[in-house]
């Protein structure tokens, strides 16, 4: 899926589209199902929202556009500009930071070469500090994508982990191994 | 040293996530026994009478909050299922939704029944996977056995639950945040009243309970409320989930009577203190709750009243341990910042007062704080109390300004030395 999709051909894959009315019976109203949808854009698109997708989405679920953006803009886990196929947060709130999680960003950034906020130049890795993750007695915590949790991890550590990562995500043609592609 | 006590969690190294094994260790039972033998209203005045407060951080009485529920008839009737765990220094109900997440989804059977709930959702942060999915699993496994959907137990009782997740915002773990978030917009909190007892989920009756508050419901239901005020304090009942976080040999959780010693859990359960240092500050329920100084944490019982009369509150029984290492400025820094990127941003005291405090002790890390600013920092914390929608600014006033008043001489180091007098040896930020 890319953003140069052809003129009036739809932006939100039909994979999405399905999952999104199939969560309607669960709930009264359709607006309800926003948070999901956006949580399955990025899961299936690479980890971010398109804005072409937008219209499409309030179109589905009955509300308007600006709606739409609101919520994205809200929430800290929605994306409207792109991230790296790789999205890595580390958590950087109190009981990680007793335990040297700023060290360790700061380590990440030395071995990516990049910013919190910025995406490496292959495309591969971006970079957020994150508040507490709910795993502060395994801290420090780091969340690739939306996958289960890496605790108690170690400085040392740190260039194995990018190169399992960099196994896992360079090859693929993008897509299906996006975000949350652990399900 | 007490021993844990285990009603919500399985032994250490166990899960009990799977239907069958945790129905052989009892699941499901208060279950059965409620629906078959009792009265709802008999059901609520048990859980009223056990003393069961609420472990999402205020600690009202479950059994009081049910009866807050209109009985005019009004249907649909909801239960909002607090899994938003936000507050730093807080992993428990994680436990209970990856390692015993049946007991949540019986204590939600149970409350429905008792008080004529026709669906419940579990709003969960959006984080959680592991959580998610294991929860979802449950649920599934739950309906198929019998224990959800249509004629629950062979009774006309009709229930389900469904898990939504939140998308990365602390407010959504504010009742009427989680609200307006559950129902797809901003998780802006509302103004109250109506409070949602009357107008909750999509203006509806609704309860609004917390993950292990609901998880206590089987056993007292099962076991009856005298047995569970027999655990814990007189005012205080039943066991809850500590966290530890910090600088602990030991960190991790630990399911213990309400109560107990902080001291014991710090110096026992945890693993005591790295060795060569010694406690400096103990935050007791999140970071919310006002920080307590090493002296006063050895003195003070984990339970609500031992902890008020010492100046702080249980919130989460979330316990941050920092040593002598840890600069405190920097502590009140990150919380300050926490709160600033949370706040929703609608009232103005939390708005800006978040911003300031945060600023405030940036400016003093950075050397260029003075005597003044001192005085700024409690002044806006004051400013920020009791005047808006929601306690999200109580909570960063206090998170912030009791580092100050309990740890003045620290503040006032970083005026004189220009900057962090622990440079080098803190933890850094
Ligand atoms: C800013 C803010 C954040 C909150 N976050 C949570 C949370 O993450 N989880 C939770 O259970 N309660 C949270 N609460 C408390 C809820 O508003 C509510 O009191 C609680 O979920 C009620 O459940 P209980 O009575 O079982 O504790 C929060 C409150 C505030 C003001
Ligand atoms: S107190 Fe803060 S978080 Fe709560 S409603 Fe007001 S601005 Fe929003
Ligand atoms: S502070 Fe990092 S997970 Fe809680």
């Amino acid at each position: 899926m890319t953003a140069e999709a052809a003129v009036g051909a739809p932006a939100l894959p039909e994979s999405v589209r399905a999952r999104i009315v199939a969560e309607f019976p669960k709930y009264p109203e359709k607006r309800a199902v926003l948070l999901s949808a956006l949580h399955f854009v990025q899961e299936e698109c690479e980890g971010w929202i398109r804005p072409e997708m937008v219209p499409e989405i309030a179109v589905l679920l009955e509300i308007r556009e600006i709606e739409v953006w609101e919520v994205i803009s809200f929430y800290s886990m929605f994306h409207s500009e792109r991230v790296g196929r790789c999205h890595v947060k580390v958590c950087v709130n109190l009981s990680c930071c007793l335990r040297g999680a700023r060290g360790m960003m700061r380590r990440l950034e030395e071995l990516l070469d990049i910013r919190p906020g910025e995406v490496t130049e292959d495309g591969l890795f971006s970079l957020e500090g994150a508040e507490c993750l709910g795993s502060c007695g395994t801290a420090p915590v780091i969340q690739v994508n939306n996958e289960a949790y890496l605790e108690n991890v170690r400085l040392e550590e740190l260039p194995a982990m990018l190169d399992r990562l960099r196994g896992r995500f360079s090859t693929s043609a993008g897509g299906a191994a996006g975000n949350g592609a652990a399900a | 040293m007490t021993e844990q006590v285990l009603l919500l969690l399985p032994p250490e190294g166990q899960n009990w996530s799977s239907l069958e094994t945790y129905r052989a260790h009892d699941g499901y039972r208060g279950a059965e026994k409620a629906l078959r033998e009792m009265e709802p209203a008999k059901i609520v005045d048990e859980v009223k009478s056990s003393g069961l407060r609420g472990r999402g951080g205020a600690g009202f009485s479950t059994g009081t909050k049910w009866t807050f529920l209109p009985k005019d008839g009004r249907r649909p009737r909801y239960i909002a299922c607090n899994a938003d765990e936000s507050e730093p220094g807080t992993f428990k109900d994680r436990q209970i939704l990856e390692r015993n997440p049946h007991k949540l989804i019986e204590g939600l059977l149970i409350a429905a029944y008792a008080n004529e709930i026709d669906a419940a959702y579990v709003y969960m942060r959006g984080e959680y996977r592991s959580a998610f999915e294991n929860l979802n699993r449950a649920i599934a496994e739950a309906r198929s056995a019998g224990y959800l959907g249509k004629n629950i137990l062979g009774t006309n009782l009709a229930f389900d639950i469904f898990v939504h997740r939140g998308a990365g915002a602390y407010i959504c773990g504010e009742e009427t945040g989680l609200m307006e978030s559950l129902e797809g917009r901003k998780g802006q909190p509302r103004k109250r009243p109506p409070f949602p007892a009357v107008s909750g989920l999509w203006r509806q009756p609704t309860t609004i309970n917390n993950v292990e508050t609901m998880s206590h419901v089987p056993h007292i239901v099962l076991r009856g409320a005298d047995w569970f005020k027999g655990i814990g304090t007189e005012k205080s009942t039943g066991t809850t989930i500590f966290g530890v976080s910090g600088d602990v040999v030991r960190p991790g959780t630990f399911e213990l009577p309400l109560g107990t010693p902080l001291r014991e859990i710090i110096f026992e359960h945890a693993g005591g203190l790295h060795p060569n240092r010694t406690l400096k500050a103990v935050i007791p329920g999140g970071v919310s709750m006002p920080v307590l100084t090493a002296e006063m944490a050895m003195q003070v019982a984990m339970d609500h009243d031992s902890l008020q009369k010492a100046g702080t509150l249980l919130g989460t029984g979330a316990i941050i341990v920092m040593d002598d290492r840890a600069c405190m400025v920097r502590a009140a820094m990150v919380i300050a910042r926490f709160f600033r990127h949370e706040s929703c941003g609608q009232c103005t005291q939390c708005r800006e007062g978040t911003g300031w405090l945060h600023k405030l002790m940036q400016g003093l890390e950075a050397g260029h704080g003075t005597k003044r600013d001192l005085e700024a920092i409690d002044e806006v914390a004051k400013f920020m109390e009791g005047h808006t929608i929601c306690a999200l600014a109580d909570a960063a006033a206090w998170g912030t300004g009791w580092f100050l008043r309990r740890f003045r001489s620290e503040f006032e180091a970083h005026v004189e030395h220009r900057g962090c007098p622990l440079e080098g040896v803190s933890f850094e930020v």
